[in-house]
């Protein structure tokens, strides 16, 4: 493998404080101090003049829908997309068919990884057996198979008493449980938030008090249990209040926003089109706002996708039955940028955190750093190109994307891993 | 001004002349219900498909009868016998007919939204006969319609919609039918199924029964659905009845000359007491016969046809 020499970057590694003009050398798939002069001679260069480097962003929130849904997206298309738009570590949910609940499965998800992913995956397992919410899943054995999270995704622990167990459980492992919040008693057959908005089109309201319930839940068991719980998308405003409190009494919490619920609200609903559907749902602009300042001040630790791929024919469908979820890999970053960097006047280093150094650190994954002799994962980006998003085109399997054709801000020019060019601002190399 | 809507989805997207277009025209189409041959070639040739998703009587037959009445061929297609019930989706089953060459296809689904779904993708005018708790603009219709006759003007009237609005499509049409046509709109009921959200529509929310009765022109009650109970929206149909239903002391808070609506079906002594339903303030079996007239109207108007001349109202 050639050596790397990019030159004249505005080089953001928050984890080294770093903010400057300068070179990054990439030697044997990691990062160096300098190369020698031989080196820099046979050394391929890239001129970034213009463009961020970074380290290659971190999403601990995807579906890549393998095994079981690979009409909707594979590991390796999902890994494309990821490449696409700039990461190069995700963490894939475990609402497959089957469910990850086994070493076997997390096995032939593993297996998948390494014949067909082009970034780095991460596997995660389920709490409960079947996602059903009533027996503990193998937790052990599911580390001992390479999980680094556990959670059963969409189908929230209801259990109190459940839940209580897999925290004490999974502290044995140290492993964090990650929990999508939400009380299912309160949301039957809701397909949005509940509001003025759903009021006025006749839909079944999801009322965000079903989540700040379960989020206030989860803050008291990890407090009781010291166990660590990640809480997925949050959505509401109230929730935001319920985790800063819990953070001021250092109560082992993390939590994420996605740029779909810091760019968009319930507002968008208003012509019943399936592509702004997912679970959570968006909210109002209060809320959207709280989820932004929850972000400003660390209450909110991290940025995620929940990049959930459907098919045109499984989304185009009455509002009420077409599925939840959006695509957000290829479009995080820009939407990102648009919403913290230039509409809210987020420092762009800070912005690169939340979307590297903290996620990676959230899960101890390899990654999120640009320090001498980790591993060269490396996103190029220009901040200010604008380019049109075709999701129809892109790379995931799916389209199901609120972008589609919209003209966004601040685009991925090149995707390293390991040192290798994985993708060069057009295609998958 | 020239009727252009191919669709008719909503009330909340009419503007109040359209309102006032149907209106008019459904009175001239009301006049041919009382001659001995009830029939007009209007729509003679044409093809329209009552696709019914969802169980319907009252408004399935007078889209029926309203379509007959214009000379059109009608076929009725209910969610049992539809291939919807073997997985068929609603876009294909809408091509569908389509491609059988209809002319305009009536769509009632317990799904919202569904009716500007299908006017996305198919080329013929597409009528909302209820999709889901949104809207239901043919009732909404002629129950202005109806108030209209009684009552004239509705600007500044006071109507009541009482019961079951959370959930209620008639509701919804009737609210922006009614705002629109500048009356002012008190709903109450129960706290649970009248949420406080409904302010945002600009009606009044009201949980007491006496004060939001006084004085009333217009009470329209909404059918009280048993399942709610179940669902914990309240504790159960009598206490229903004793806090919200209509009797005859309760109607006695009314304006004297106030009338009574009720989309149907009715629950007698649950949401109103038989004596008030069969009495001479009540206009359901009105709102029933007028429904032919505004839906012929729709169809019409919906069609390529054009709206009788509106007479300003004193």
């Amino acid at each position: 493998m050639p050596s790397l020499w990019i030159s004249n970057a505005r080089v953001i590694d928050p984890a080294a404080k770093r903010d400057a003009v300068g070179d990054l050398f990439i030697k044997d798939g990691k990062i160096v101090a300098s190369l020698s002069v031989a080196d820099k001679k046979k050394a391929k260069k890239i001129d970034a003049s213009g463009l961020v480097a970074c380290p290659g962003l971190v999403d601990i929130h995807v579906h890549f829908r393998e095994p079981g849904q690979t009409h909707k997206e594979t590991i390796e298309t999902g890994s494309r997309a990821a490449a696409a738009g700039g990461f190069t570590s995700v963490v894939c949910m475990p609402n497959t068919a089957p469910v990850a609940d086994t070493p076997g499965t997390i096995q032939l998800i593993n297996d998948s990884i390494k014949r067909t992913a082009c970034i780095k995956v991460y596997p995660t397992g389920c709490i409960t057996v079947g996602m059903k919410g009533e027996a503990l899943a193998p937790i052990g054995s599911l580390k001992r198979a390479g999980v680094v999270a556990i959670t059963d995704d969409g189908d929230c622990v209801q259990s109190n008493e459940l839940m209580r167990r897999a925290c004490e459980y999974a502290k044995m492992f140290d492993l964090p449980l990650m929990d999508h919040c939400q009380d299912h008693s309160m949301t039957v057959g809701a397909v949005m938030n509940e509001g003025v908005v759903s009021t006025r089109l006749g839909l079944k309201g999801w009322p965000n008090a079903a989540e700040d319930l379960i989020v206030a839940r989860n803050a008291i068991l990890s407090e009781y249990t010291g166990a660590h719980i990640h809480l997925q998308h949050i959505s509401s405003k109230f929730s935001v209040d319920i985790i800063r409190r819990a953070k001021k009494r250092n109560v082992r919490i993390t939590a994420e926003a996605t740029p779909h619920h810091i760019a968009l609200t319930d507002e968008s609903l208003g012509t019943y089109d399936t592509h702004f559907k997912m679970n959570p749902p968006l909210r109002t602009e209060e809320d959207r706002l709280e989820i932004i300042s929850g972000l400003r001040d660390g209450t909110i630790d991290i940025l995620a996708t929940d990049h959930a791929p459907h098919t045109d024919y499984e989304k185009d469908k009455e509002f009420d039955y077409a599925p939840n979820g959006i695509l957000g890999l290829e479009t995080a970053l820009a939407v990102s940028l648009e919403i913290l960097v230039r509409q809210n006047k987020f420092k762009l280093p800070f912005v690169v955190d939340l979307l590297t150094r903290k996620p990676a650190e959230l899960l101890k994954l390899e990654a999120g750093t640009l320090a001498v002799g980790t591993p060269a994962d490396i996103c190029l980006f220009d901040p200010d190109k604008k380019w049109t998003y075709d999701a129809k085109a892109g790379f995931s399997k799916s389209g199901n994307s609120p972008w589609h054709g919209q003209t966004l801000r601040g685009r991925v020019k090149t995707t390293i891993v390991d040192g290798r060019a994985v993708f060069d601002g057009t295609c998958i190399l | 001004m020239p009727w252009t809507r191919r669709h008719l989805l909503t009330i909340e997207e009419l503007s109040l002349d359209e309102i006032h277009q149907i209106h008019a025209t459904a009175t001239a189409f009301k006049k041919i219900l009382g001659r001995s041959v009830k029939k007009v070639p209007a729509l003679r040739g044409k093809t329209i498909v009552n696709l019914f998703l969802e169980p319907s009587t009252r408004t399935r037959m007078a889209f029926d009868m309203a379509a007959k009445r214009l000379s059109a061929d009608v076929i009725s297609l209910d969610g049992s016998s539809s291939s919807t019930t073997k997985g068929e989706t609603l876009r294909d089953t809408a091509q569908n007919i389509e491609a059988l060459q209809a002319d305009m296809i009536v769509i009632r689904h317990s799904a919202a939204g569904s009716p500007l779904y299908l006017s996305k993708i198919l080329g013929i005018p597409v009528i909302n006969a209820g999709d889901g708790a949104h809207e239901h603009p043919s009732q909404g219709l002629l129950d202005t319609f109806t108030m209209r006759e009684h009552l004239g003007s509705l600007k500044g009237r006071k109507v009541v919609i009482l019961g079951d609005i959370l959930f209620s499509r008639v509701a919804r049409s009737n609210i922006h039918a009614l705002t629109k046509l500048g009356a002012n709109v008190t709903i109450v009921g129960p706290s649970t199924l009248v949420p406080e959200w409904f302010k945002a529509l600009g009606v009044t929310v009201s949980h007491d029964l006496r004060s939001a009765l006084a004085d009333a022109e217009v009470v329209m009650l909404l059918r009280i659905q048993h399942e709610r109970q179940t669902s914990g929206m309240f504790p159960s149909i009598g206490e229903y009845t004793n806090l919200f239903g209509l009797n005859k002391t309760r109607a006695g808070w009314l304006n004297p000359k106030a009338i009574i609506m009720h989309p149907g079906p009715i629950n007698r002594g649950v949401e109103i007491d038989s004596e008030l339903a069969d009495g001479v303030n009540s206009v359901i079996l009105q709102q029933v016969t007028n429904g032919i007239a505004i839906r012929m109207a729709i169809l019409y108007l919906c069609s390529g046809g054009q709206p009788e001349q509106v007479i300003p109202s004193a």
